[in-house]
């Protein structure tokens, strides 16, 4: 029972906050001998596996993320500057370790989605056959369920899942009264900004925190 | 369930005389910086408005109302809220023919009971925030209303009475999926 990461959408759309609790983190460190028996291509100023390795190990789709415990900034290069592709190409530099795993979404790229999700719920109230649908309210895969609250300001919170998860409207709703507690009554807080405020932060950390310990509380 | 984690209530409840103080010593340092009365009542009106936007989430957050269907329903829950926060009962009462307008009723001015309007002031609004809460919380759930203060206790009227009336829709805000 974990709980993955939370979205708060704006009534205008924009995504105006966003915590990650339990991002389950794959990663794998090992050492390698040139030449290596994966296949690596910069996309996004990023050094990814196209091809090689296997499934329970490195595979396709994770990224290079750091060498021989040195970070791997964007470029690829690392913090000293070194470029990563001839680094790799030059067979003084093996054995090495290398850790490849699935790189974390920056910040813009979750606005992006978390903006998509406004106009999908939308489409969602639309599609129904039924008049008076709501929006998405739960999605559904195989490793993980997004669920959404909307509130009648038109404000949505996005709680993210392990399939098994039980109880989510009441978790949704605790975060609601915390939302309007911590970041509300925060005078210097301007509707429909980006949630900056610490209180808000710690206090949702406790309920998560407090939530997979002991599971929902009734209170 | 009702909220009691971090809400054990008595620490947290303030002794109502120093609302009213607050309130009082808020609205004489509007009157010394405006000087004009009515700079006065229209940024009380402000003021009410910054609150009500945000005072609507919690009481949705802690009430967990649906959305009204009509003006009745909507004076029913503004009159609950009175009661939630303030613990003031006003009856609701006037109600127009089209069923859009109504006021509320208090039998003296929220916050005023010591208070006596100086001459100066005669056109103060002295309880001119709860309009502006009224307005701003319907306004965040898409309906736009008028409020303002129709009679005041402070100026000799019998009762204090606060009007409120619809004005329309908000469609184009409404959130997807609930028309």
């Amino acid at each position: 029972m974990s709980i993955h990461s939370i979205y708060i959408v704006s009534k205008s759309g924009g995504m105006i906050f966003n915590y990650d609790h339990n991002y389950p983190k794959v990663e794998t460190e090992r050492t390698f001998n040139f030449p290596l028996e994966l296949k690596l291509e910069v996309r996004n100023k990023k050094l990814i596996v196209v091809f090689g390795g296997q499934k329970d190990a490195v595979c396709a789709g994770q990224t290079l993320l750091s060498i021989n415990g040195k970070p791997i900034c964007e470029g690829p290069i690392l913090e000293d500057g070194t470029n990563v592709v001839e680094f790799l190409t030059n067979e003084a530099n093996f054995p090495t370790s290398l850790k490849f795993g699935k790189s974390r979404m920056s910040t813009n790229e979750k606005m992006f989605l978390g903006s998509m999700f406004y106009p999908l719920y939308a489409i969602a109230s639309q599609i129904s056959p039924e008049p008076h649908s709501s929006g998405i309210q739960i999605i559904e895969a195989e490793n993980f369920k997004l669920h959404c609250l909307q509130t009648l300001t038109g404000v949505k919170f996005i709680l993210i899942t392990d399939p098994k998860f039980v109880g989510v409207d009441i978790v949704l709703r605790r975060v609601y009264e915390i939302y309007s507690d911590y970041v509300l009554k925060n005078p210097f807080y301007a509707l429909e900004m980006p949630i900056r405020c610490d209180l808000f932060l710690e206090n949702l950390k406790l309920l998560l925190e407090e939530v997979e310990k002991f599971g929902i509380s009734y209170k | 369930m009702s909220r009691q984690t971090s809400r054990i209530a008595d620490p947290k409840k303030v002794n109502s005389e120093l609302f009213n103080l607050t309130y009082g010593s808020l609205v004489s340092q509007l009157v010394k910086d405006y000087e004009n009365p009515e700079d006065v009542n229209k940024n009380l009106d402000r003021m009410g408005y910054n609150i009500g936007i945000r005072i609507i989430e919690d009481f949705l957050a802690r009430t967990n109302f649906p959305r009204c269907g009509d003006m009745r329903d909507a004076a029913d829950k503004i009159q609950q809220a009175f009661k939630m926060y303030l613990g003031l009962n006003p009856s609701i009462g006037n109600w127009s023919g089209a069923s859009d307008e109504f006021s509320l009723t208090f039998e003296t001015t929220p916050f005023a009971e010591f208070v006596e309007l100086p001459d100066s002031c005669s056109n103060l609004k002295y309880a001119n925030i709860l309009p502006g809460v009224i307005r701003g919380a319907c306004e965040m759930v898409q309906i736009e209303v008028q409020s303002w203060i129709q009679q005041d206790t402070l100026k000799g009227d019998n009762v204090t009475e606060i009007r409120v009336r619809f004005i329309k829709k908000l469609e184009d805000a409404m959130p997807a999926g609930e028309d």
